[in-house]
């Protein structure tokens, strides 16, 4: 198969390889779905067979993957446009559009399809929500409407540990929601400390984002609004007893230093040739944030047994 | 076409190949075991 490059008028025929199928999967945004994907997954109480839990991840994983797929298939003539995204397989003519389009569909329905057939329906159908509320609700329909759209659509990146669990349990407990609200509140600090220091960017490819579109102090009081939210909704899985010390003291830890990082963010501006460091931090930070709170949320289980469906 | 573009399209098209082919073995392995995880639960 070859694609043609789309934005220029000048075509160019070159063949699209694997490596291009893989980079529409976004996999370095897939690290950390399967991540916290298979921390709900081994966090949850009960047991699931070792390949069933396999599986559910690998689901997981591919209904990430095809979801940004779709993602990319919608949004090429943006990402041509920015630098950042200008040299994914669409907008760098690797690759046809519908090609992209047809494989974003095809492992959105096999992960759908494989999880209810393997593991259980309830979770595929929260997979399948979170593969549309994604493609469609925050890709289509908020991201080029709204500078909130980084709020609802987060939502979207907030379904694989619940999805985790319920693979294991098979229904919906607070636990579990818990765990979707605090990558909830996570995603607007967390993407917009980036959209930050890549407002130009953004700016050009006309995405309405908070900075583009509210200004950068009002972006820099809701970083630290929702920073200061995110702070007892990380420790609320603590507070009902569902889970012990270790998560907690970790949590109280992690947290009180994420908001302690979005204080310079939220208390500065930003001036000409600014290197935006604090907001640079921020962003590395909330990161590793999510990764070591998922990972105290494991060794919780784990160490202390606790877990309970709460 | 030139000889190079050629090249690289068979390059391509081959890598694609067995990528393919090793998705498809994962998803027969993948099948099987979940079969025997099933009967044995």
């Amino acid at each position: 198969m070859t694609a043609t490059i789309m934005p220029t008028a000048a075509s160019i025929t070159v063949p699209s390889e694997w490596r291009d199928y893989f980079a529409l999967t976004k996999p370095r945004v897939m690290s950390l779905v399967v991540f916290t994907g298979l921390c709900g997954l081994l966090a949850a109480p009960g047991h699931i067979n070792p390949v069933l839990g396999f599986t559910a991840v690998l689901c997981i994983a591919l209904g990430a993957g095809g979801a940004g797929a779709l993602n990319q298939w919608w949004e090429a003539d943006i990402d041509a446009r920015m630098k950042r995204t200008a040299k994914r397989p669409l907008p760098g003519g690797r690759m046809e559009r519908t090609s992209a389009r047809d494989f974003g569909v095809a492992l959105s329905v096999a992960s759908v399809l494989i999880m209810g057939l393997a593991v259980n329906w309830l979770s595929a159908i929260i997979l399948a929500v979170s593969i549309l509320y994604y493609a469609v609700i925050y890709t289509i329909w908020l991201k080029p409407r709204t500078p909130q759209n980084i709020v609802i659509g987060g939502g979207a990146g907030a379904f694989p540990p619940l999805i985790g669990w319920v693979a294991v349990t098979g229904h919906i407990t607070l636990m579990p929601v818990l765990l979707f609200a605090i990558i909830f509140m996570w995603t607007p600090p967390h993407f917009w400390a980036l959209a930050l220091f890549v407002q130009s960017d953004y700016a050009k490819a006309g995405i309405p984002m908070l900075p583009v579109v509210a200004g950068e102090a009002t972006t820099r009081r809701q970083i630290l609004g929702y920073a200061a939210v995110l702070f007892p909704v990380s420790l609320a899985p603590w507070w009902i007893g569902g889970v012990g010390a270790i998560y907690g003291v970790a949590t109280l830890v992690l947290s009180g230093l994420f908001v302690a990082l979005c204080l310079p963010v939220a208390l500065r501006r930003s001036v000409e040739g600014d290197r935006m460091k604090p907001e640079k931090r921020l962003f590395g930070y909330s990161v590793l944030y999510l990764f070591a709170l998922f990972t105290a949320l494991v060794a919780d289980r784990l160490i202390l047994g606790q877990g309970l469906a709460a | 076409m030139t000889p190079e573009e050629q090249d690289a399209l068979k390059r391509a098209r081959r890598g694609r190949n067995l990528a393919l082919g090793l998705v498809l073995a994962g998803l027969v392995a993948l099948f099987y075991a979940i079969t025997w995880a099933k009967i044995a639960g």
